[in-house]
């Protein structure tokens, strides 16, 4: 877990991926042959014995988070959110900026000056702000350029019963997955791409597999888990602790239906925990990746994660130990029969 | 010890209003290294005692050292907890916090809500209420029913973090800054020969009633009492005159929960000390121990000094760790400066 340590706490925001790359091409140099390419996407290439099926594997390394649009002359920040943030998770936390990690704390009026109905209504992101203690902006400037990406500060650490919890890990979990995956050995050729941009609209992951050309695409996501109070039953993206989740459809994507029928056959027989993911609601990089060049097929295998887009979200590691698992025994069955 | 140093060591504990026996050790072990008496009253108050060279009078400084939190109200059948405020919180900070629960064993867990995916486009621009919101421990139920009970409390998580020019951010600050101003001023009186005893309380229950402070100030019937609070810090949100600035000195507040003369005199130190500071009319309610000392027994002269602090009661209250510094050493001056005299001309209304 203290590869998935490193990757949750290191700061990744959709266009500056730097430090999530250089743990990923430092943990995996010996295991592959990696390159980037105009994007920044990383690009992996694991030859093998050369046998088709050429398998590609992939797991977004950026994370939603802010960045910096403005210094007042107060010396606060003013900021917009980078992916998709609900603005209400923004109040009253810690977050790092730039390169240089300086700190600063997003609040917010206290309590005692506002109106009982002020606190009906959530805090818009324009209505909020950053303090870094800076006197004024000149003393700002120091420390902090317009442009800068923010994001949480929060730490990794495994709590209750077998859970991690951190930032980002949608998808540092993928990354961790891929990882892993590519530390083991195979027949087949193995190929794939850590991408860029996903939470900005799945910029990344297309660029990375016109230039791979790989026969199938695994794509590994943490994807948002429901079952929480105040959602109904039929409402639950998928469980924590019920196994990775196959997706059928989402906003981007919809799975060949032999293709997704096979990984529960595969689960099955290897006696993986295996789920359905329920709802059509999201999307990933296998939308696209699935229709660059005349079509790739492409399955995209999830682990639930609860609270993701936040501070602090959590998943089973159990989960996580079946999701590499499933697709080990997933790309050892297309090296048998083919896809 | 360095200033900040104090502010992390008083920080490591959680103590909710009401909770403060069970988690003020760290307080107490504290007071031990600057008074020479330390004693803890029946609500839990941690009263330091120090005598000067001669007088009989009685100064008590007092800061609350209890925090902002919540309790448990329910345990769900999925493991998920509810739960219910101790003292003022605004529900907007609450969703994706992280929180501690003291239960047999303290466990941590997360604060969550339904995913947004799942909201209507309307509810995003409501807030989230407590009913919306709950603790997630990442423990089946039957593992929680084991270690945490309904009424058992819970504290936010805290990491201080260090800003630009000696700007310092946690939560809980309110007021364990003050706190930690008792302790600078205690060290700065050590420069000085001062006369009579110098009473420092660590008090309790503040934020749901200033409560401490009622048994604190019976037990000692001090002569004079000074409350350390922390006051709104200048934000964007609020009118500038209607907020303190960080970093330009402690706050000093007038009104009828302060004797006029010890407004007086502790400006008047300021001013001949170059001592920079800020006034902070109160036109009645202040909303701090002063409020409960001033009418202890027979009645006590009361001062109250704020140390400027953003963000009150979220999980990022932020203040200048120079301000606390200040308040230790004007107290620390004021003391010095007094005598039995001084003292009882504050009973003469003439």
């Amino acid at each position: 877990m203290l590869l998935l340590k490193k990757l949750s706490e290191a700061a990744g925001v959709s266009g500056c991926e730097n430090e999530v790359r250089n743990i990923l091409k430092e943990e995996l140099k010996e295991y592959a042959d990696f390159k980037t390419d105009a994007l920044g996407n990383l690009l992996f290439e694991k030859k093998n014995k050369g046998k088709k099926p050429r398998i590609m594997i992939a797991a977004h390394m950026d994370e939603v988070g802010l960045m910096i649009t403005s210094i007042l002359k107060n010396g606060f920040l003013k900021f917009e959110s980078v992916g998709g943030i609900d603005d209400r998770i923004l109040v009253s936390k810690t977050v790092t900026i730039g390169p240089n990690k300086i700190k600063g704390v997003i609040g917010a009026k206290p309590i005692h000056r506002q109106d009982p109905k002020e606190r009906e209504n959530a805090l818009k992101i324009k209505n909020l702000y950053i303090d870094i203690g800076a006197k004024d902006q000149e003393d700002a400037e120091k420390k902090v350029k317009i442009g800068d990406y923010a994001c949480f500060d929060t730490e990794f650490e495994i709590i209750g019963e077998n859970i991690v919890k951190g930032k980002a890990l949608d998808d540092r979990i993928g990354c961790f997955v891929v990882a892993e995956l590519l530390k083991r050995n195979y027949e087949v050729e193995i190929c794939g791409a850590f991408t860029v941009q996903e939470e900005i609209g799945l910029r990344g992951s297309g660029v990375a597999v016109y230039q791979l050309k790989p026969d199938v695409a695994i794509v590994v996501e943490g994807t948002f888990a429901s079952d929480v109070p105040g959602t109904k039953e039929e409402e639950y993206n998928t469980v924590l602790g019920m196994g990775p989740a196959v997706t059928t459809m989402d906003r981007s994507f919809i799975a060949n239906k032999g293709m997704r029928d096979r990984v529960f056959e595969v689960a099955k027989k290897n006696n993986i925990p295996c789920q359905p993911r329920r709802t059509n609601l999201g999307g990933t990089d296998g939308g696209r990746i699935q229709s660059i060049g005349e079509g790739i097929p492409t399955i995209v295998i999830s682990v639930p994660t609860r609270y993701i887009h936040s501070p602090v979200s959590m998943a089973d590691i159990n989960d996580i130990n079946n999701t590499i698992l499933l697709i080990n025994f997933l790309i050892l069955d297309y090296q048998e029969r083919g896809i | 010890m360095e200033i900040k140093e104090i502010l992390k060591e008083i920080l490591t504990a959680h103590v909710p209003s009401g909770r403060e026996p069970e988690g003020s050790g760290a307080v107490k072990v504290l007071f031990k290294n600057y008074f020479d008496e330390v004693r803890v009253d029946k609500l839990g108050n941690i009263i330091g005692k120090k005598k000067g060279n001669e007088g009989s009078f009685k100064v008590m400084i007092a800061a609350h050292m209890d925090e902002i939190g919540m309790m448990v109200t329910k345990i769900e059948e999925k493991g998920f907890i509810r739960f219910a405020y101790v003292g003022g919180i605004d529900q907007r900070i609450l969703l994706g916090q992280e929180v501690l629960i003291h239960g047999k064993k303290i466990i941590p867990g997360i604060i969550g809500s339904k995913p947004p995916h799942l909201q209507e486009p309307d509810e995003k621009s409501k807030a989230l209420k407590k009913e919306d919101l709950f603790i997630d421990t990442g423990l089946s139920y039957e593992k929680i029913k084991e270690i945490i009970n309904v009424g058992d409390f819970i504290t936010f998580k805290r990491k201080p973090i260090e800003l630009m020019n000696n700007h310092f951010s946690s939560n809980a600050l309110d007021d364990k800054a003050g706190v930690a101003a008792i302790l600078c001023c205690m060290e700065e009186l050590k420069k000085f020969n001062f006369k009579g005893e110098v009473y420092g309380v660590a008090t309790v229950q503040e934020e749901v009633g200033l409560r401490g402070a009622i048994t604190s100030t019976y037990g000692i019937y001090p002569d004079i009492g000074i409350a350390i609070d922390v006051g709104h810090g200048n934000i964007p949100d609020l009118p500038e005159e209607e907020t303190f600035k960080l970093g330009k000195g402690p706050a000093i507040a007038l009104g009828p929960n302060i004797h006029p003369k010890l407004y007086e005199k502790l400006k008047s130190i300021a001013e001949e000390y170059k001592i920079p500071y800020q006034i902070d009319p109160n036109p009645s309610y202040t909303g701090t121990d002063a409020w409960s000392i001033q009418i202890t027994r027979a009645g006590v002269p009361t001062a109250l000094i704020s140390i400027p602090l953003r963000y009150m009661h979220t999980t990022v209250e932020t203040l200048n760790t120079e301000d606390i510094k200040l308040i230790g050493r004007l107290i620390a001056l004021f003391i010095a400066s007094i005598d039995t005299e001084f003292v009882e001309g504050l009973k003469c209304f003439y």
